[in-house]
């Protein structure tokens, strides 16, 4: 079985932090880490490499050079083959474009059965590459998957909703969209390091995935980052003061009262 | 002289970190509050090959430098001194005798199941009246033909009761002094072995220590590790291995103390401004980091010389007399910079302060380091 795990390098945006005169975030020096989603989606992978020691994890990423360090740490948890798509035609590339080009490199790697994606990334939070992706390679999806099994040429999935889940069968090749409560993923092996670091890692420009400058990059994307801020505070709230836990909350339903909340 | 780290080694300390963070940070209260012996994250350690590293892929190991090694144990003691030291023992104690002295069949037995951590590893060489002065061994082993006879008793053993490999040192010939004593493969479960008293320790309470009783144990033949007589040897050169670990353990234990208290420092305030903001306890910070930073170097290349096959004893004796004082020195002022909270046991860094201490202790005292040291300067 052939699985591509679509991955991204994001800053840890615990660390953030915005350039105030430039409204930017500030990248540097920010420790940058595989999407938390991304890993998931990776540890589902590998988890059915465990059940069938046939099947082939790629690891696709597009991004700057320095994303050849994530893509090591993938091949480190344990999987087959790292491709990174890294051309500074791809640049400033927003969801569309992005989907563009990692479809792009997904026709050329040629043969898969399953596609595993994050539900979204932590910087941009939009969850809009990995159905793009599925549409522009014509496949069925589903998203938010938080229970998977393979069931002949059929995955069964449990898809959360807000409010409960649904149960769906979906045919391979297919995609699908992992959330965290999915699994938890596993650690990098000491093993898995030193194989990792003897293995080269491909990088493939656009030229070689065969992308068009309509398709690419700043020019192909139909959305900008007009701008990032940190909100202004709200205020500081109000701090409920009493002798006793009774006189607190009594204090607290009045306040809610007042403002007819109750 | 390359001071850089190798790509493999920086992603052993993120993975080591990210797992001591992650799976030891949250039982680690409740584990020295306790004494309880961590099995589960030891497991966990052990599936990611951490019980293994510097040992071949022949027999099961990992097949990493001793750098990597080193690393791993910085950044595990560095959440926890009890998993530092488990680890360690485990390998320089019990694996890498077996490996250095053992037959190709006591390889072959033991290793595989040590180093994937499915057998866990100890070592006894300490006796009631055999600490430093360990050529004064008691515990006595006799040659009944078929079987060895072992009684005796050792004492702060660590993993003793939970390991299931023991590397044990016994006298075979009072008459010939040190070179009457010989190293002998004991497994837990033998007849005549037992486990003694565990003792209550002031730190590194995650790692038991406890007595053991041989009272006519019979030990096979071909348990015998090494050459007769050469037991001292196995002891002495696996306890310099011992010591990089403890080093180790001792720099991981400093660095944990330090980062906690640069996190208080820009926290807390007192007098309008926070703690980093006084110059005198800044300037003691920039003292305890370039201590942290002397020691690291100096384990750095004791195990860089035993990579390249250098002689390194002095190196690693050097390494963990400055990482273990610098760990009481840290440590302690650690707890002094969290002021009344350092003394608490809701803040971490109380227990690294009792953690410290030991690492100045076993795997030879820090007179015993200087007698190392200044027996080479002085030969």
């Amino acid at each position: 079985m052939n699985i591509i795990v679509c991955v991204k390098q994001v800053p840890d945006t615990n660390e953030v932090r915005i350039d105030p005169v430039k409204n930017t975030l500030i990248r540097d020096g920010v420790p940058s880490i595989l999407n938390p989603d991304d890993a998931n989606a990776l540890e589902e992978a590998l988890k059915i490499k465990d059940e069938n020691p046939d099947t082939y994890v790629t690891v696709l990423t597009m991004g700057p050079p320095q994303a050849k360090e994530m893509l090591a740490e993938c091949l480190a948890m344990g999987a087959d083959e790292g491709i990174l798509l890294s051309d500074r035609a791809l640049g400033g590339s927003d969801t569309w474009a992005t989907s563009n080009a990692l479809a792009k490199g997904i026709k050329k790697i040629g043969n898969y059965d399953l596609i595993f994606a994050g539900r979204q990334a932590i910087d941009g939070d939009t969850a809009q590459v990995g159905p793009q992706l599925a549409e522009k390679l014509d496949i069925p999806q589903v998203t938010y998957v938080k229970e998977c099994r393979i069931s002949g040429k059929d995955i069964i999935v449990k898809r959360a909703l807000e409010n409960g889940y649904e149960n769906i069968k979906i045919q391979m090749p297919c995609l699908l969209t992992a959330i965290k409560e999915l699994n938890n993923p596993r650690y990098m092996s000491v093993l898995g390091i030193y194989r990792a670091c003897r293995q080269e890692v491909s990088v493939w420009s656009a030229k070689d995935i065969a992308i068009s400058e309509e398709e690419a990059g700043l020019e192909a994307s139909p959305t900008n980052v007009f701008k990032s801020f940190t909100p202004a505070p709200k205020g500081k709230g109000i701090t409920i003061e009493g002798d006793t836990p009774k006189e607190i909350i009594s204090s607290l339903i009045g306040k809610l009262k007042e403002k007819h909340i109750i | 002289m390359n001071f850089s780290p190798t790509k493999e080694q920086q992603m052993i300390r993120k993975m080591v970190r990210e797992f001591a963070e992650n799976e030891i940070k949250p039982i680690v209260e409740e584990m020295d509050e306790e004494a309880k012996y961590p099995y589960e994250t030891v497991e966990k350690a052990a599936k990611l090959g951490l019980l293994g590293m510097p040992f071949p892929k022949e027999y099961g190991g990992c097949g990493t430098d001793y750098v990597a090694y080193a690393i791993a144990i910085e950044e595990l003691s560095r959440v926890c001194g009890s998993h530092g030291v488990i680890v360690q023992t485990h390998c320089a104690l019990c694996c890498w005798p077996i490996l250095t002295y053992g037959t190709e069949e006591q390889k072959r037995k033991y290793l595989p199941d040590l180093l994937s951590g499915k057998k866990l590893g100890a070592f006894g060489l300490t006796e009631p009246n055999a600490g430093t002065d360990a050529a004064g061994q008691q515990t006595k082993a006799v040659d009944m033909g078929d079987h060895w006879l072992l009684n005796g008793t050792k004492i702060f053993i660590s993993g003793g009761g939970i390991a299931d490999v023991y590397i044990i040192m016994a006298m075979t010939d009072k008459s010939k002094g040190t070179k009457g004593i010989s190293a002998f493969i004991v497994e837990k479960g033998m007849n005549g072995f037992k486990r003694g008293k565990k003792e209550n320790k002031m730190g590194i309470r995650g790692s038991i220590a406890a007595e053991l009783v041989f009272e006519d144990c019979k030990i096979p033949k071909e348990n015998l590790l090494g050459d007769i007589g050469k037991g001292f040897k196995v002891a002495m050169t696996s306890l310099d291995v011992g010591r990089l670990g403890i080093g180790c353990q001792a720099l991981g234990i400093a660095q944990g103390a330090f980062d906690d208290t640069v996190v208080y420092m820009k926290s807390r305030k007192q007098f309008g401004r926070t703690l980093d903001k006084f110059q005198a306890l800044a300037f003691e910070m920039a003292e305890m980091k370039t201590r942290i930073d002397a020691a690291r170097f100096l384990l750095y290349n004791a195990a860089d010389r035993r990579d390249r096959g250098l002689p390194s004893s002095v190196e690693v004796a050097q390494a963990k007399l400055y990482a273990s004082e610098a760990a009481m020195y840290v440590t302690t002022k650690a707890v002094q910079f969290h002021g009344g909270y350092g003394y608490i046991k809701d803040y971490p860094v109380e227990r690294r302060m009792r953690d410290a201490k030991i690492t100045e202790i076993y795997e030879g005292t820090s007179e015993v380091m200087k007698m190392v040291i200044s027996g080479e300067i002085f030969k």
